[in-house]
């Protein structure tokens, strides 16, 4: 089968295709700049230095965030997590965070659990709702960090980010959101919602591509409590063999992933340029078309709030009767449609969901995904339900 | 006779970007350069302006929020 024929559904794991800007602009920072960005003072290597700086401002303008020097880029939002959570919590802290969680927020904070931060994992509802009063009632004296995801990434359910935001705030807790899911994809006011570190990947609803990410700390978060989780060179003060506490250069040791910023940077405009309202109703129809289709099958489970304005488009369901891993191999070989099964690495998400161990079958809708595919992925869910109940 | 220069001083390529940034849009011709070895050990970069721009080229990077790590005349 032809790639163009495929029907990719699978960007929640991460979007494809992208807009032709971005290899483009990879290409040239290969082929046209090709040095190491602040490395050295020679015109390519300036010229690598402004391509990463311009997308600093991207991401900044993106978030609504006003420092581009606070803008640290990582590899994944996994690095970009563990930097926030690894950096500011000590032993005889405490960390509230929610039942829907990745793993990229839960193995670190077990890992700090078990060297004396005590954690609260605030429970959801079956559709991965959180209410924000639960959080408020979970907060203790020495509660020095509050951790949500802004949307889950096994069924889409939004997080009450905002109402969070203003609690933690009211306390003085700086409050980290993951917004892996929803970076891109939905609008987000960094200084709005009182998120304080935000935590992105580049490869998803940013359309960059993968091994780009980063954490973008507001104007409030004291960076000398934030402590690096890796020192080495920067390319500046170089005569100290002290980390330099100049932002962003303390969290960024080593040499960055310049084409992939290239690319980055490429994708934020491009996305800001269509306008992230105008891609989130894009992706709003497609999700409740999805929805409605898939909740008219009989035989076939829907999770998450079944309201594609309370959710990203990312829709997970079982056919009953069949294992979500036989589902995504038929669906890949015979209708060309591509999906992830499984736990989705956040098995905290599917205890919330009743869906752990068996799993999910996810299907990730993209801002390139069309209704005719939608459509089409609906008449093969139809088809292979019927087989288990005709 | 070649003209006078000075330099800004910085804690970080990013910082002289952004102070490039800000020099470009006010018209203020600059360019970045290896920090001379004579003025400091910091194998990084700096802003190098004219002399006679220099007052303006340290407002227009304090009120970009860069801070100036040093300032220096080249002779």
């Amino acid at each position: 089968m032809n790639p163009t024929d495929l029907i990719y559904l699978d960007n929640a794991a991460t979007s494809w295709p992208k807009p032709p800007e971005v290899a483009q602009a990879m290409l040239h920072s290969m082929q046209q700049v090709g040095a190491n960005p602040g490395r050295s003072g020679h015109r390519l290597s300036i010229e690598a230095a402004r391509i990463v700086y311009e997308a600093r401002e991207a991401v900044a303008a993106l978030f609504h965030a006003p420092d581009p020097l606070r803008v640290v880029f990582t590899a994944n939002v996994t690095q970009a997590l563990n930097l926030a959570l690894h950096g500011w919590l000590r032993p005889g802290d405490h960390v509230v965070t929610s039942g829907m969680e990745h793993n990229a927020v839960m193995r670190p904070l077990r890992a700090l659990e078990a060297n004396g931060v005590q954690v609260s994992v605030v429970p959801c509802s079956a559709q991965g709702l959180l209410d924000p009063a639960d959080v408020q009632a979970a907060l203790r004296p020495n509660t020095a960090l509050v951790v949500l995801n802004h949307a889950s990434n096994v069924c889409g359910t939004l997080l009450p980010v905002g109402e969070v935001g203003q609690i933690a705030r009211r306390r003085g807790i700086p409050f980290v959101v993951d917004a892996a899911q929803t970076g891109g994809a939905f609008p987000l006011d960094m200084q709005a919602l009182g998120i304080d570190m935000l935590a992105f990947t580049g490869h998803k609803s940013m359309l960059g591509p993968m091994g780009t990410g980063g954490l973008v700390l507001g104007p409030g978060v004291d960076v000398e409590r934030l402590a690096p989780q890796w020192q080495g060179g920067t390319g500046s003060r170089s005569e100290s063999e002290k980390q330099p506490i100049a932002l962003p250069d303390k969290y960024e040791s080593g040499t960055s992933n310049a084409v992939g910023i290239a690319g980055l940077g490429a994708a934020v405009r491009w996305v800001m340029a269509q306008g992230v309202d105008t891609i989130r109703a894009h992706e709003v129809a497609l999700c409740q078309q999805m929805l409605d289709g898939l909740l008219a099958i009989s035989g076939v489970q829907v999770y998450g709030p079944h309201d594609a304005a309370r959710q990203t488009a990312t829709v997970s369901f079982n056919i009953i009767g069949m294992t979500p891993s036989d589902v995504g191999l038929r669906l890949d070989d015979e209708y060309g449609v591509l999906c992830r099964v499984g736990l989705h690495c956040a098995p905290a998400a599917h205890r919330t969901l009743g869906t752990f161990p068996g799993g999910v079958v996810r299907f990730g809708l993209g801002v390139f995904n069309t209704s005719e595919q939608v459509a089409a992925a609906v008449a093969a869910v139809s088809a292979l339900a019927r087989e288990v109940r005709p | 006779m070649s003209a006078a220069y000075a330099v800004l001083l910085v804690d970080s390529t990013s910082h002289a970007i952004r102070i490039e940034k800000a020099l470009v849009r006010a018209g203020i011709a600059c360019r970045l350069i290896p920090v001379p070895r004579q003025l400091s050990s910091d194998c990084g970069v700096c802003v190098r302006v004219r002399q006679e721009d220099s007052a303006a080229a340290q407002e227009l990077a304090a009120a970009a929020g860069v801070k100036i790590a040093g300032f220096r005349l080249l002779s």
